[in-house]
């Protein structure tokens, strides 16, 4: 595929809430990703999937720009959040984590109690009163489908949790700063079946108040909890779509191939 | 062009179920053509065997369905394949269906030659065989074009779909001459209009499949189309 050739972001129905403009990402002299257009639309959820190394999660780092903690990466071009370029500006990095949150693979819990696991990130950009905190982290936990799980041991150490509890608890961190994006880098592959399903609804109801990005190497995940699907290859954008055309009916042969289980 | 699954089992279940969809289709094609052949023959005997296959043909119908149960629970296919499952489900039905009008063509050739009807009363059954000869070859098509998924294919049989429905309604403008001719021949003749009738319906059947082939490939639905719409939307 030439990629050179410009290639325009492809059009949506809904607002853009994050925007990618010819972006190119570097890993030292390795080129990750390679003159990427794309809107993300705002209160969606936008699933990312293709194989090992197509760049799908470092595009996700590149929209909190988790990448700058190492110095021989770089990315050149735009990532847009309601228009304003992200790469480039001067903002503090934290508070450019604070409206676009991440959650990780792995359930990565702090070493402390289930309470100040939440209250963790709140403290750091809001100074609250006890009892406002206490909501907080309640509404947090509640969105998180944890509440009833954890309510009556929230002085307990997080680690103690189950798998899909950790998970779970770590996108209660991630929306008690109450971010506008939500980044998912494969959420549920450590997960069995009944807590994917748990995240699963969650995303669902997360979209009402956030827009969700999602990187996913399950493709049935992709395909259920999804509203767009963008499916990447070596680098390259090669196709972005409503979910269910792109499961349904693929423009390209290469997305077609994969979903199908034909990639050789 | 990679048409291989990483899965060579996958691969195997799809073959496996397309070739049985062949095996149902031929079924049924030779079936319209035997109950044809009974009519033309005046022959009892001919049109009970149809109806004896009856039987086997809607035990496949139930067979490919189940199977088509477990492909989509185990493979969860989605795209092209996912099309080629869901657009095999429809062609059996409409295969069963053609069956079903076979054995009706069949019951009827039985009634007509109990009820002693002399071959001297000269009906026109030979522009029956002629009507049912072009069904029977747009169901053949229809099927080929399946087995290689052959779009041109298809839309040849949705353009010739027009020849069968003007050829019934010849059929039945001469049987109406024929029993105002001969009111002793409108029993028969009556009995004729449906083996017409269903004649046509399974040029219907064929038109139906070869849609679903153009779904199949193409990802597009284009039922309830003119042929002509057809035509530029698949080009």
């Amino acid at each position: 595929m030439d990629t050179r050739v410009e290639k325009p972001a492809p059009a949506l129905r809904e607002k853009p809430k994050l925007a990618v403009r010819n972006l190119n990402f570097y890993y030292g002299g390795f080129q990750a990703l390679k003159n990427i257009n794309l809107d993300i639309p705002e209160n969606k959820v936008t699933a990312f999937i293709g194989p090992s190394g197509c760049g799908k999660s470092t595009l996700l780092r590149c929209f909190n720009r988790m990448f700058e903690l190492y110095p021989e990466q770089r990315a050149e071009g735009q990532v847009l959040l309601d228009g304003d370029d992200i790469l480039s500006s001067k903002e503090d990095v934290s508070l450019v984590r604070a409206k676009i949150g991440m959650v990780f693979q792995k359930p990565t819990p702090f070493p402390m109690s289930i309470y100040d696991n939440v209250a963790f990130g709140v403290k750091l950009f809001e100074s609250l009163p006890r009892v406002e905190m206490d909501e907080r982290v309640e509404w947090a936990l509640k969105k998180a489908a944890l509440w009833t799980e954890v309510k009556d041991k929230l002085g307990q150490s997080g680690a103690g949790l189950s798998g899909g509890q950790q998970q779970r608890l770590c996108i209660a961190r991630g929306i008690a700063i109450k971010p506008e994006v939500l980044l998912l880098d494969e959420p549920c592959s450590a997960l069995d079946p009944i807590s994917t399903g748990k995240i699963e609804e969650l995303i669902h109801e997360l979209k009402a108040d956030y827009t969700v990005v999602i990187v996913t190497h399950n493709m049935q995940q992709a395909a259920r909890s999804s509203d767009y699907t963008a499916y990447m290859y070596l680098g390259d954008l090669i196709e972005f779509g409503r979910t269910q055309d792109v499961f349904m009916r693929p423009t390209k042969k290469d997305t077609e191939d994969y979903i199908t289980g034909r990639f050789g | 062009m990679n048409d291989r699954h990483l899965s060579t089992q996958f691969d195997a279940e799809l073959s496996g179920i397309s070739t049985r969809v062949l095996e149902m289709g031929g079924m049924v094609e030779s079936q319209v053509a035997r109950a044809v052949h009974a009519l033309v023959n005046f022959s009892a005997e001919i049109a009970s065997e149809v109806l004896a296959t009856e039987e086997r043909v809607n035990r496949t119908e139930v067979e490919i369905d189940l199977d088509l149960s477990t492909i989509i629970a185990r493979r969860q296919p989605t795209a092209r394949d996912l099309r080629l499952l869901i657009a095999i489900s429809k062609t059996i039905a409409n295969l069963e269906r053609v069956g079903d009008e076979a054995a009706r063509i069949a019951r009827t050739v039985q009634r007509i030659v109990n009820s002693g009807v002399s071959t001297r009363m000269r009906l026109p059954v030979n522009d029956l065989a002629y009507e049912a000869e072009l069904a029977v070859s747009q169901l053949r098509k229809a099927l080929d074009a399946f087995a290689r998924l052959d779009v041109e294919r298809a839309v040849e049989v949705l353009k010739k779909d027009d020849l069968i429905d003007q050829e019934f309604e010849g059929l039945l403008r001469k049987l109406i001459t024929f029993m105002m001719e001969d009111p002793r021949t409108i029993s028969s003749s009556i009995d004729l209009v449906f083996v017409a009738k269903a004649i046509e319906r399974v040029g219907d059947h064929a038109k139906n499949l070869a849609e679903q082939i153009i779904y199949i490939v193409k990802g597009m639905d284009v039922r309830h189309n003119p042929v002509g719409t057809v035509e530029d939307l698949v080009r």
